[in-house]
C-alpha cells in the first residue's frame, strides 16, 4: 500500500524532484515537474489530514527502525493542518510563478529557481512532518539554505545583501535551536519528541532543561521573526523575486510558529518547568510590541513590499499573542490566524508581484492612479487589505474574533482593546494604498501599463476569494485549529 | 414563496441589480431602468413580508454557520420590518431623484455610483433583517465600506479628506468599541441572538452592563452620538442623493436602528430600566441633541445645517431608547420613520436648489421660494416635521417620546425635547421665511433665470413631502410595528 | 566536579561567545562568516564531548571491550558539519556576488552605497 508511506512521500517527492530539475536544465519541464510535485503533495497532505481528523496519530518509522531509535515521522492533527497549509500555498504559488519568474529572472536561472523552490518545499514539509528534534534541524537548514538562495535571485542587488543578512541571522537562529536540542539530548538521552516529552514530564527545576527552553525559544523566534528578532525579514521580503516572497511570507514563518508550538506544548507541555520561566508574559509583551511598532513602521514605508513585510511582522505578533494566552481559545485563535494570515499575505504578495511585473519596484510615488490601468490587481489588494484589517466576512475577522475572545476569557480586557487599536493601524496602511491607487491621476508612464496576465492574476484572486470563503465558512479552519489546539493542550489539561 | 425565500431574495435582489447595473454601464437608460426596477422589486418583497410580521409571525432563515454556534442568520421582527420598508421604499424615490441630479450635474462615474448604491441597500437590508449581533455587525461594516466610494465620489482632495474622517471614525468606533462589546456579550451570554427580553439577564453585573452599553452606544458610530459625530458633516461632500438616502436614511438609521435593537433585544428594556450604571445615556444623548442644534443654528451652509440637524435628530431616537419606557420605545421606532421621510425631503430640496440655482448657503436663499415653489413648499413640510408640528409625521413620534418621558417623570428629557424644539424652529423657520417673504437681492448677483430643478427631482421631493404628511394622518402600519416592538 | 573538570564546556562556551562576537562586531562579510563558523563549531563540541567516555572505545562488539563511547553524537555532528559546510559555501558565494555588485565586502560601505544611489533607477537594474 502506497498510502501508508504518505508521511515520508510528502517530503521525499520534492526532495527528489529538486536534483532532477537541475539535471533537466530547462525551465519549462522543471516547472512542470514542480507543478506535479506540489499538487501531489497537496493531495497527500489532504488525505493525511482526513486520516488524523478523528484524533488518531500516524507514526511512520523511517527505514522501519522503530522509534525512539530510528527517526519517526509523526502526523497528528496539528502538523497535518500545517502540512495542508504549506502544500496548498505551494500548489497555488507554483502556478503563479511561471509568468512571474519568466519576467523577473534570466532564462538560464529558471530551472534553478524551481529546483530551489522544490528544496524549500521539501524542507518546510519535513519540519512539519518529522517527530525527531535533530531531523527537524536538518530540514530547517534545507529550507533556510534554499530560501537564502531564492532571495538572492532577486533583481535588485540589495537582494544579495538581504540574503546575506538573512543567512547570518538564520544560521544563528538554527544554531541556537541546535544548542537547545543538544542540551535536551544531554539531559534526556533521546531526540524523539514524544519520548523527550515523557522523560521531561517528571522533571522540575533542572537548569539545563530551562536553558534549553531559552535557547530553542530564541532560535525559533529568530526564524519566525518575532519582534525584535525580525530585522532580516523586511529586506528579504522586499528584494526577493515576487513568487519567492509570496511563498515564504505565507509558509516559512508559519512553519516556525508550528515548531514553537510543538516545543512549548508537546515537548515541554507536561513539564512543570515550562512555567518556571514567564514565557507567557514575555511572549505577550513582545507580541504587543510587534503589533504596534511593526504596524507603525509599516505605515511610514514608501516601498509597498516593505510595507507588507512589516505588516507580516505585526501579524506574526497576533499569532504569538494567541499562543501567549495558553488557553484553547487563544491557541485556536493563533493557529487559525496562522492559516488565515498565510492565505491573506500570500495573496497580497502575489498581487504585488503583478505590479512588480509591470513596474519593477513598487513605490507609492509610482503607483498613483494605477487602479485605472490595473483594476483587478488593485481591487484584489484592497480586498486582501480588508482581510488584513479583519473586516467581518473575511478570514482575518475570524482570527481577530478568537483572539479578542481569548483576551476577554482571560480577564485581560485591555488586550482586547489593544488588538482592536492595532488593527486600526492596518486600516491606515491599507488606506494609504487605496488613496494612492484610486485618488491620484496616473502619470504618463503608469497610464500605459496593462493588467497582469491571467495566469498570475487568477491564482492570486483565487487566494483572495479563499480569504472571503474562510471568513464565512470556517468548518475547515476553525474546527481544524480548535482540534489542533485541543491536541496540543491535552497533555496539560 | 416562503418567507425565508423572500428574505434571501430581498438580500439578493440589490446585489443582482448591482451586477446588472455594472453590466449595463454603456447604456445609461437601461442602467437607470434597472436601478428603478430593482428598487421596486425590493420594496415589494419587503411589503410582502409586512402582513406576516403584523400578524405576529417572525420569519427567520439561517444561511450558514460562520463559527461554532454563530450563524449568519436573518430574522424579521417589527423594527427591522419598519427599517426595511423605509429604506427600500425611499430607494425608489431616491433613484428617481438621482437620475435627475446626476444627469443635470454631469457627474462622473455614474455607473460606480449606482452600483455602490445598490450595494449599500443590500447592506441596509442585511442590517434590518439581521437575526443576531454577528450578522448585524457584518452588514454594518459592509455598509461603511460600500458607502466609502460614494462619499469620495468627487475624487477631489476635499473628498479624500472627508473619506478619511468618514472611514476612520466609523471603522474606528466599530472595531474598538462595538466588536469588543459583541465578543464580550458572546462570552457572557453564550449567544448573540436577538431575543425578546434580552439575553444578558443574570449574566452580567450592573457595572458590566453599564460598560457594555457604553461600548455599544459609542461603538455604533453611525448613530452619531457626540463625540463621534464628525463623520456625518464630513460625508456631506458627497453628491446630494447620497446625503439624502444614505446620510439621512440608510446609514444613520442603521445606526440608531442598531441602538434601539440592542437596547430592546440584547439588554431588555425591563432588565436595565432604573439601573444606576446606565442612567448616563439620557444625558449624553440630550447633550448631543442640544449641542448639535446650536451648531446647526450657526451654520450658513445648507447641507451642513441639515447634517447637524440630523445629528441632533438621531439622538432623539437614542434618547427615546434610553428612557427605557414602552411608550418612548414606540416613539423611537416612529421617529426613525418620521425623520427619514422628513430629512430626505429636506436634502432633496437642498440638492434641487443646488442643481437649479447653484446655491449652497442659507444666506443666498432670499426669495427663492417664488422661483421654486414646489421645492420650497416641500422643504417647509420637511421642516415642520423636524420641529415636530402637525400635520407632519415628526409630531407623532415626538408626542410618544414626550409621553414616555413625562410618564416616568424624567424631567431632564422633557426639558431637552422642548428646548430642542425651539432650537429646531430657530434654524428652520428663518430659511422658509427668507425663501418666501424676503425679496431677492437686486444687485445682479441674485437669481438668474432659473425655475424648478429637472422634473424627476421635483417629483421625488414632492412624493416624500406628501409621505411626511400621509404618515401623520395614516400612521397605522408603523405604529402597529412600533407597538409590537415595545410590547404595548 | 570542579571548574577544571568542566573544562570542555568552558571551551565550548568560549568558542560560542567568540564566534558570536565576531559576527556582531566585524563589518567584513568574510570575517562574519568566519565567526559564524566558529560559533557552529562550538556546537559540534557540545555534542561530541559528552559522548566520550574516558577509556571508552568505538562501539564495536568484541570480547575485550566493555566500555563504549556513544556513537550517536558523532553521527549527528557529521550531519551538522555538512550543514555547516553548505551554509559557509552559500555564504561565501553570496559574498562573491556582493563584491561583484558593489565592489566591496565591507558592510558599512555597502549600506552607504545603497543609501545614495547615483541615479534613482540604476539601483533597480540587474547587478552587473
Amino acid at each position: 500500500m502506497i498510502a501508508q508511506h504518505f508521511p515520508i512521500l510528502q517530503v521525499v517527492l520534492p526532495l527528489m524532484a529538486a536534483p532532477l530539475m537541475v539535471l533537466l536544465r530547462r525551465g519549462a519541464p522543471a516547472w512542470l515537474l514542480a507543478v506535479i510535485v506540489s499538487w501531489t503533495g497537496l493531495f497527500i497532505s489532504l488525505s493525511l489530514l482526513a486520516q488524523v481528523a478523528d484524533g488518531s496519530v500516524i507514526s511512520y518509522a523511517i527505514g522501519s527502525w522503530p522509534p525512539p531509535w530510528g527517526i519517526e515521522y509523526r502526523i497528528d492533527r496539528v502538523n497535518a493542518f500545517v502540512l495542508v497549509l504549506v502544500s496548498l500555498i505551494a500548489a497555488v504559488v507554483v502556478i503563479y510563478s511561471r509568468a512571474s519568474v519568466a519576467a523577473e529572472l534570466p532564462a538560464h536561472q529558471h530551472y534553478l529557481f524551481y529546483s530551489l523552490f522544490a528544496l524549500c518545499l521539501a524542507g518546510l514539509l519535513g519540519i512539519a512532518a518529522t517527530g525527531d528534534a535533530f531531523n527537524l534541524f536538518v530540514f530547517l537548514e534545507i529550507s533556510s539554505l534554499s530560501s537564502y538562495a531564492l532571495i538572492a535571485l532577486g533583481r535588485d542587488r540589495r537582494a544579495l545583501m538581504a540574503s546575506y543578512q538573512y543567512l547570518i541571522m538564520g544560521t544563528i537562529g538554527a544554531t541556537f535551536y541546535i544548542i537547545g536540542v543538544g542540551l535536551l539530548y544531554l539531559m534526556t538521552g533521546t531526540l524523539n519528541m514524544a519520548d523527550m516529552a515523557q522523560r521531561l514530564a517528571g522533571v522540575t527545576e533542572v537548569r539545563a532543561v530551562l536553558a534549553a527552553l531559552a535557547f530553542i525559544t530564541v532560535g525559533i523566534c529568530l526564524k519566525l521573526a518575532l519582534f525584535p528578532l525580525h530585522l532580516w525579514l523586511p529586506n528579504a521580503y522586499a528584494y526577493a523575486p515576487s513568487a519567492v516572497t509570496a511563498f515564504l511570507a505565507a509558509t516559512a514563518t508559519k512553519v516556525s510558529v508550528y515548531v514553537l508550538l510543538r516545543f512549548y506544548y508537546s515537548i515541554y507541555g507536561e513539564s512543570a518547568i515550562f512555567y518556571a520561566l514567564p514565557m507567557g508574559q514575555i511572549l505577550l509583551l513582545l507580541s504587543l510590541a510587534a503589533m504596534f511598532i511593526a504596524s507603525a513602521i509599516a505605515i511610514i514605508q514608501s516601498d509597498l513590499k516593505r510595507l507588507f513585510a512589516y505588516s507580516s511582522v505585526a501579524q506574526i505578533g497576533y499569532i504569538t499573542l494567541g499562543i501567549s494566552f495558553d488557553s484553547v481559545t487563544g491557541l485556536t485563535g493563533g493557529i487559525v490566524h496562522l492559516f488565515n494570515h498565510a492565505l491573506t499575505k500570500g495573496a497580497l504578495f502575489m498581487l504585488l508581484g503583478c505590479f512588480a511585473l509591470r513596474l519593477g519596484r513598487i513605490r507609492f510615488d509610482n503607483i498613483g492612479g494605477i487602479a485605472r490601468v490595473m483594476p483587478f490587481t488593485s481591487f484584489g489588494i484592497v480586498l486582501g487589505g480588508l482581510s488584513l484589517i479583519g473586516a467581518p466576512g473575511t478570514a482575518g475577522f475570524i482570527s481577530k474574533w478568537y483572539l479578542v475572545l481569548a483576551a476577554l476569557e482571560s480577564g485581560q480586557w485591555w488586550i482586547a482593546l489593544a488588538i482592536m487599536l492595532s488593527s486600526l493601524l492596518a486600516v491606515v496602511y491599507v488606506w494609504r494604498f487605496v488613496e494612492a491607487a484610486y485618488f491620484r491621476e496616473p502619470d504618463a508612464k503608469t497610464a500605459q501599463l496593462k493588467e497582469a496576465p491571467l495566469e498570475m492574476l487568477v491564482p492570486a484572486l483565487l487566494m483572495i476569494a479563499a480569504c472571503f470563503y474562510f471568513g464565512l465558512d470556517t468548518t475547515l479552519t476553525v474546527d481544524g485549529a480548535a482540534r489542533a489546539a485541543q491536541t496540543l493542550l491535552q497533555g496539560i489539561r | 414563496m416562503t418567507p425565508a425565500a423572500t428574505i434571501l431574495l430581498a438580500l439578493a435582489v440589490p446585489l443582482i441589480g448591482a451586477a446588472l447595473i455594472a453590466a449595463a454601464h454603456r447604456a445609461p437608460n437601461v442602467r437607470e431602468t434597472i436601478t428603478l426596477v430593482t428598487a421596486g422589486i425590493l420594496f415589494l418583497l419587503a411589503a410582502s413580508l409586512t402582513p406576516l410580521v403584523l400578524a405576529g409571525e417572525r420569519p427567520e432563515v439561517t444561511l450558514l454557520e460562520m463559527m461554532p454556534g454563530l450563524a449568519l442568520k436573518f430574522k424579521v421582527e417589527p423594527l427591522g420590518m419598519l427599517f426595511g420598508l423605509i429604506a427600500s421604499g425611499l430607494w425608489i424615490v431616491n433613484s428617481l431623484y438621482s437620475i435627475g441630479y446626476m444627469r443635470a450635474n454631469n457627474e462622473k462615474h455614474q455607473t460606480r455610483f449606482y452600483v455602490c448604491f445598490a450595494g449599500a441597500l443590500a447592506s441596509a437590508v442585511g442590517i434590518a433583517f439581521a437575526g443576531n449581533l454577528l450578522t448585524l455587525f457584518l452588514f454594518y461594516e459592509a455598509l461603511t465600506l460600500i458607502t466609502y466610494p460614494l462619499v469620495t465620489h468627487a475624487g477631489t482632495e476635499d473628498a479624500r479628506r472627508s473619506g478619511r474622517i468618514y472611514l476612520g471614525m466609523l471603522i474606528g468606533t466599530s472595531t474598538v468599541f462595538l466588536l469588543v462589546g459583541i465578543v464580550w456579550t458572546w462570552q457572557l451570554a453564550g449567544t448573540l441572538e436577538f431575543a425578546v427580553g434580552g439575553i444578558l439577564k443574570g449574566r452580567a453585573s450592573n457595572a458590566m452592563l453599564g460598560v457594555l452599553l457604553a461600548l455599544f452606544i459609542f461603538g455604533i458610530g453611525k448613530a452619531a452620538v457626540m463625540p463621534f459625530h464628525r463623520w456625518l458633516p464630513a460625508a456631506m461632500v458627497a453628491p446630494t442623493p447620497v446625503s439624502a438616502l444614505l446620510h439621512a436614511v440608510a446609514v444613520v438609521k442603521a445606526g440608531v436602528f442598531s441602538v434601539v435593537k440592542i437596547v430592546v433585544y440584547v439588554f431588555g428594556v425591563e432588565e436595565i430600566s432604573g439601573l444606576r450604571s446606565v442612567d448616563w445615556l439620557p444625558f449624553i444623548s440630550g447633550f448631543t441633541i442640544i449641542a448639535a442644534s446650536i451648531v446647526a443654528l450657526r451654520s450658513d451652509n445648507l447641507k451642513r445645517r441639515l447634517a447637524y440637524s440630523t445629528v441632533s435628530q438621531l439622538s432623539y431616537v437614542v434618547l427615546a431608547a434610553a428612557l427605557l419606557t414602552p411608550l418612548s420605545i414606540v416613539g423611537a421606532a416612529l421617529h426613525i420613520a418620521a425623520h427619514a421621510l422628513g430629512k430626505i425631503t429636506l436634502f432633496f430640496a437642498a440638492g434641487a436648489i443646488y442643481t437649479a440655482a447653484h446655491k449652497t448657503e442659507v444666506s443666498q436663499l432670499a426669495g427663492i421660494g417664488r422661483r421654486m415653489p414646489w421645492t420650497m413648499g416641500a422643504f417647509a413640510v420637511g421642516a415642520l416635521s423636524m420641529i415636530g408640528l402637525p400635520p407632519a409625521a415628526g409630531f407623532i413620534s415626538k408626542w410618544y417620546i414626550l409621553q414616555g418621558a413625562m410618564g416616568t417623570e424624567q424631567w431632564n428629557a422633557v426639558f431637552v425635547i422642548i428646548a430642542s424644539t425651539l432650537l429646531n424652529a430657530g434654524y428652520f423657520l428663518p430659511i422658509i421665511y427668507r425663501a418666501f417673504f424676503v425679496a431677492p437681492p437686486a444687485d445682479g448677483h441674485g437669481h438668474h433665470a432659473h425655475g424648478e430643478a429637472p422634473w424627476p427631482m421635483v417629483a421625488a421631493l414632492t412624493l416624500t413631502a406628501l409621505g411626511t404628511v400621509a404618515l401623520f394622518f395614516f400612521p397605522e402600519v408603523p405604529l402597529e410595528l412600533a407597538r409590537q416592538l415595545a410590547g404595548v | 566536579m570542579t571548574i577544571a573538570g568542566h573544562f570542555s564546556y568552558w571551551i565550548t562556551i568560549f568558542l560560542a561567545i567568540a564566534g558570536l562576537y565576531i559576527v556582531i562586531a566585524r563589518g567584513n562579510l568574510i570575517k562574519k562568516l568566519v565567526g559564524l563558523g566558529i560559533f557552529q563549531t562550538s556546537v559540534y563540541l557540545l555534542y561530541i564531548v559528552p559522548g566520550k567516555l574516558i577509556g571508552g572505545t568505538a562501539p564495536i562488539i568484541a570480547e575485550q571491550y566493555g566500555l563504549y563511547s556513544n556513537p550517536l553524537p558523532h553521527v549527528l555532528i557529521l550531519t551538522a558539519i555538512v550543514v555547516g559546510v553548505a551554509t559557509l559555501a552559500l555564504g561565501l558565494a553570496l559574498v562573491v556576488r556582493i563584491r561583484e555588485a558593489y565592489g566591496s565586502i565591507e558592510e558599512d560601505e555597502i549600506l552607504d552605497l545603497d543609501k545614495t544611489p547615483v541615479f534613482p533607477n540604476t539601483a533597480t537594474s540587474k547587478p552587473a
